[in-house]
């Protein structure tokens, strides 16, 4: 019987279900229906299938799924600005986000091991990262065109300024919160500040820090879509926003599918580093 | 034999209370301890024993007083101490021989790392953990973990080993071993050592002397036990010696009512400063 079988295997002829079920769904309600009335020739092919056959404009999984193996095949084509493959948009979007959130990586830790070791930077700080943090990245924009003047460089700014507070804050957390046991084995063995820094506190702060980069590369990854439909030109956000004004639904959904499987490879990504580091007590 | 070994002098603690006067956990406190003596202190809870080990191994400073070891004054820690936590205090992110390596290369800097791993291993292989040593912490048991903690202690070879109640989170068979294991080695290298302990058996199994400290705060050392028993001790045999009721009853004693009562019936010419010593036994009762 099922129930002897294996979980995951359980589990994975469930979600195969579901997603049949989805996929029905979607089809039925998407097919055309009866057709209108009969009109004139001209004007139907004015007014297309949606209006003269009940066809609805919503594509059904068979037309998506026919032009996501069509874009699959063809993932670097480039016939000018407006038409690019998929593969080279999500390259310049993993490219902006791979530089903005490597230069938060590159601040956030540094800094949240400042914070953490010294409690007065991190009174000090406390009421500016507060502030900072709950500000919507894309607030950040407007000030990023004006004084960096370029449209790409605004996008990496405001990748860098959303990674930043989750590994800043994290960071700060891990290394402020390195058990006091393990620091008086390092000062019994006088060990200098830099070889403590990077044999005690940064290992025994791992974890978290790697917690931290985890939250950050998902909100890059959520960030970076709205951002490049503000600044235009390329990437997968933009790609997005060009087909919906290409009303090509189709290709939309393609995206939304894309993006989110990109997401989940960078989220896997850092988990498995994090698993990496941790340690168990 | 420098009967000065460590010289601790008038040492006072104070801890700044929210409100009124600091609370003085003890003050003029004085011991000295003599090279290769093995010391147990013994007292209550909050008696600010573990904070006199801290300040021997520099962790902590004294308010007042000071510490000599060998002649020179400690004002921080040091690789001449080596400290055996009560948690073991082992880096759960690496292996038994890396965290005993881990000392001995911050001993000798200088030392190639075949020549660290070498020394470590043969730490690891004295506290008898030999084939454990590329186990993490959380792959060993208690006893084994506390083992590591040893080996490491040991393996910067320190002038002494500051133990603090080293094996009261182990079960009894264990904690036996471990107590063999420690007394076999102080005896075999001659090592200094002072340890906290709140268990009467242990103390009077290990120590050469065991200091008796009365209740907190304000805490006194109310005098110096020598160990009556003879240095051969086997643990089957020991309790059948006619100084081992005597040294008993004398401890027990003090921890159930004499650290309490020590403050308000202090014996004639006590000085906190110089507390008397004493040797219970058979021939000469403590108590009248």
């Amino acid at each position: 019987m099922a129930s002897t079988a294996p979980l995951p295997l359980r589990a994975g002829v469930l979600s195969l279900l579901i997603f049949v079920i989805f996929a029905l769904a979607w089809h039925m309600a998407t097919r055309g229906g009866p057709a209108g009335p009969a009109m004139d020739p001209e004007y139907a092919k004015l007014m297309g299938a949606t209006a003269t056959q009940g066809k609805s404009a919503m594509p059904g999984p068979l037309e998506v799924g026919a032009k996501l193996i069509e874009h699959l095949r063809h993932p670097f084509y480039d016939r000018g600005p407006n038409d690019k493959g998929l593969g080279i948009q999500l390259a310049f979007s993993m490219l902006r986000v791979a530089a903005g959130y490597g230069l938060a990586v590159l601040v956030a830790i540094p800094l949240g091991f400042l914070i953490g070791m010294s409690p007065l930077m991190n009174k000090a700080l406390d009421p500016f990262i507060q502030i900072m943090k709950p500000v919507s990245p894309l607030a950040w924009m407007p000030l990023a065109l004006y004084t960096i003047k370029d449209s790409g460089l605004s996008a990496i700014f405001v990748i860098f300024i959303c990674s930043l507070w989750p590994m800043l804050v994290n960071t700060a957390f891990g290394v402020s919160g390195v058990r006091k046991e393990w620091l008086n084995v390092a000062r019994t063995l006088e060990v200098g500040p830099w070889r403590r820094a990077f044999t005690v506190i940064l290992p025994a702060a791992a974890p978290t820090i790697f917690t931290g980069m985890r939250i950050s590369i998902g909100i890059a990854w959520l960030v970076i879509v709205a951002a490049e439909m503000l600044v235009g030109g390329t990437g997968i956000g933009y790609f997005v926003w060009n087909e919906w004004n290409n009303l090509s639904i189709t290709n939309v959904i393609i995206a939304i599918l894309l993006i989110g499987v990109v997401g989940m490879l960078l989220d896997q990504l850092l988990a498995r580093a994090a698993r990496a580091v941790t340690f168990p007590e | 034999m420098n009967d000065r070994f460590i010289s601790i002098e008038a040492i006072a603690r104070r801890f700044p209370k929210r409100t009124g006067e600091p609370v003085t956990i003890f003050e003029d406190l004085s011991l000295s301890i003599a090279r290769g003596e093995f010391v147990c202190i013994i007292g209550h809870s909050g008696c600010g024993k573990s904070t006199v080990l801290n300040v021997l191994a520099g962790l902590d400073q004294p308010d007042a007083g000071f510490v000599f070891i060998d002649g020179k004054q400690i004002t921080e820690p040091g690789l001449d101490r080596a400290v055996i936590f009560q948690s073991h205090a082992l880096l759960p992110w690496k292996t038994a021989l890396a965290n005993v390596a881990y000392a001995v290369a911050s001993r000798w800097p200088s030392l190639k790392r075949a020549e660290v791993n070498a020394r470590a291993q043969r730490a690891i292989d004295l506290v008898g953990l030999h084939g454990a040593e590329m186990k993490r912490p959380s792959e060993l048991s208690g006893g084994m973990r506390q083992r590591v903690g040893i080996a490491r202690a040991l393996s910067i070879e320190p002038k002494i080993l500051l133990m603090d109640e080293p094996f009261s989170a182990l079960d009894a068979l264990t904690r036996g071993a471990l107590q063999d294991e420690v007394r076999r080695i102080c005896r075999d290298t001659g090592q200094t050592l002072f340890m906290i302990t709140h268990d009467v058996d242990e103390a009077m199994y290990l120590a050469d002397k065991i200091v008796l400290m009365t209740n907190g705060p304000g805490a006194m050392i109310a005098e110096i036990v020598e160990n009556p028993l003879p240095q051969e001790r086997k643990r089957v045999e020991i309790h059948r010696h006619p100084d081992y009721y005597p040294l008993r009853n004398h401890l027990i004693d003090f921890l159930v009512t004499r650290s309490v009562t020590f403050r308000d019936e202090m014996p004639a010419g006590y000085d906190r400063k110089k507390p008397p010593v004493v040797r219970p036994g058979a021939q000469t009762p403590a108590l009248g």
